[in-house]
């Protein structure tokens, strides 16, 4: 099924001018909108990097540019502060949103569905409905979980035991379930992949939050963390002191531990020289681009990552095609906020390459990510990034470091992040 | 003759999508090296820095205020908790382009967006 823009419009029944019928439509936005677009621009996926550069393609080119997102999920819940949901200081009804404000606000048109193939020859993706046709598309899948090495956990019912909940969602709920239905005195297991994957602190502000919980409901409980990597690889010294000061004896780090078998039925878990039973497990299996990116050729044989030129995002493998996110290959933190920059950066050299003209030839832009070590202190890991010519690569810029010691402050800093994060990428 | 009708076709259409273009370029008030980095700042400070919570808002911030500050946390002379980071990572001239950036913005109160049940039907 081929689907004209017409079609398009009464099938998903999200026109431009339904959209802008809504609130905060301005006169000015209708006058733009009523004349032809330069181009249109097709996002697969709506997290942090998709729903971004749609707002921000609309905003950068007044309009001009027709966004067409396709997301597979109806509501948007967010991994920062997921772990908090762990903790107890926040439900996951806290960091779940609609995507109707950004629709609404800036005339993004929406499609419910999943994409199954790309044709770049001839500019199209398909969905389970049918074909859209686009002159760039933009491919914003996030992470996918390599299960080669783990396939017991691969299925839904094996999840149900033990989740990864590194997607927060029902996963998150049911972890949070299990520690709280653990005995006194149980054993939470836990691992850490091997980077690169999402969010290089998360796993260990994990230890926090769950350490947080058993140290004031469970005391005599503790947690044993199996980390794929040599050390921990994210706020190193901040989270060793964390752990030594905040939850003495609760905390049992273990590097160099790759996480080799797991037993459902008994929740055992075997890495090289150690076999550990938990009362709760949760396994988070090494990562890779999203499904998506494979299929559309964007990664290359025994790479799991995208690599794309960091002025555009535009894929190195394919023309027209830009990839964003965590399926980057980008050398830098797998965060939210770096999502956000490299799809603002995308969106503005879109909008440029559509108008004729070249894109930022210097992009620089900044990463901020808090990690919360009990229910409301918490430190950052903050850096300026800039565009280096010669490398053709983005490096940090000098200043950028971690908080000297977590505080209360930062704590709060951390939640205003969330709520402006959130704002600019939904409304 | 067919041919000739066909270039004719292209033409316009070239000069059609160049007009376009152009237009979208003027309105395109700030040079997008600075309103690229200034989004960057959206995530703690809001759309064009009109932020929610109590991150300090940028929208409408006096030029000279601006650059005082950033050039205070740049230096060191003035104590910040994470701003320092950011303004050591700058140059001179971004923190110009970003004084002049944010002053020019509109100040507005936008509201925290409401969230959500989960749905009970959400994958993950």
């Amino acid at each position: 099924m081929q689907i004209n823009r017409r079609d398009f419009v009464k099938l998903t029944g999200v026109s431009l001018g339904l959209g802008l019928g809504l609130a905060n439509a301005s006169l000015s936005a209708f006058a733009r909108a009523t004349k032809p677009p330069i181009g249109r621009v097709v996002i697969i996926g709506g997290g942090y990097a998709g729903a971004t550069a749609a707002k921000y393609l609309r905003l950068w080119s007044l309009g001009a540019i027709e966004v067409i997102v396709v997301e597979a999920h109806q509501q948007f819940v967010s991994c920062p502060l997921s772990n908090l949901v762990l903790g107890g200081s926040k439900s996951i009804n806290d960091l779940t949103f609609g995507y109707d404000a950004l629709k609404a606000n800036h005339g993004i048109q929406w499609v419910h569905d999943t994409v199954t193939a790309v044709d770049p020859d001839a500019k199209k993706i398909t969905m389970l409905r049918g074909d859209l046709s686009y002159d760039r598309l933009i491919v914003a899948p996030g992470v996918d979980f390599i299960y080669d090495d783990l396939p017991m956990l691969a299925s839904a019912e094996a999840q149900q035991q033990i989740p990864h909940a590194w997607k927060a969602g029902w996963q998150t709920v049911n972890l949070r379930k299990q520690l709280e239905a653990m005995p006194e005195g149980g054993v939470f297991v836990m691992n850490v992949p091997k980077a690169p994957y999402r969010c290089p602190p998360g796993p260990y502000e994990r230890v926090c939050q769950v350490a947080s919980y058993l140290k004031a409901h469970k005391p005599r409980s503790k947690i044993i963390v199996l980390d794929a990597n040599a050390e921990i690889i994210s706020k190193k010294g901040l989270f060793i002191k964390a752990w030594a000061n905040l939850y003495p004896g609760i905390v049992d780090y273990r590097p160099d531990s790759t996480v080799t078998n797991v037993d459902v039925a008994t929740k055992t878990v075997t890495t090289d020289f150690d076999k550990v039973s938990a009362d709760v497990l949760n396994i988070i299996p090494p990562q890779q681009a999203g499904k998506i990116a494979k299929i559309a050729n964007l990664t290359e044989k025994d790479y799991p990552w995208c690599e794309a030129n960091f002025l555009t995002y535009e894929s190195k493998l394919v023309k027209n095609v830009h990839v964003l996110g965590d399926s980057v290959a980008a050398g830098l933190p797998k965060s939210a906020h770096m999502a956000t920059n490299q799809a603002k950066v995308c969106a503005n050299a879109i909008v440029q390459l559509m108008a004729g003209l070249a894109p930022d030839s210097a992009p620089v832009f900044a990463n901020t990510c808090y990690s919360f070590v009990t229910d409301k202190t918490a430190m950052h890991v903050a850096n300026v990034y800039r565009y280096d010519a010669a490398k053709k690569i983005m490096i940090s810029a000098e200043g950028g470091g971690v908080s000297s010691a977590p505080s209360d402050k930062e704590g709060e800093y951390a939640a205003s992040w969330a709520q402006n994060i959130w704002t600019d990428v939904l409304t | 003759m067919k041919k000739i009708i066909t270039m004719i076709g292209l033409a316009t259409l070239l000069i059609t999508s160049v007009a376009r273009a152009t237009e979208v370029f003027v309105l395109s008030a700030n040079p997008s090296h600075i309103h690229v980095l200034a989004a960057s700042c959206a995530t703690c400070h809001g759309t064009n820095g009109n932020g929610v919570d109590q991150t300090k808002p940028l929208a409408g911030i006096g030029k000279t205020d601006f650059l005082t500050k950033m050039l205070a946390f740049k230096s060191g002379e003035r104590k910040a908790t994470v701003m320092h980071r950011h303004a050591k990572g700058l140059n001179a001239q971004e923190i110009e382009g970003l004084a002049a950036y944010f002053s020019a913005q509109i100040p507005r109160q936008p509201s925290a967006l409401p969230s959500q049940v989960l749905n009970k039907n959400h994958a993950n």
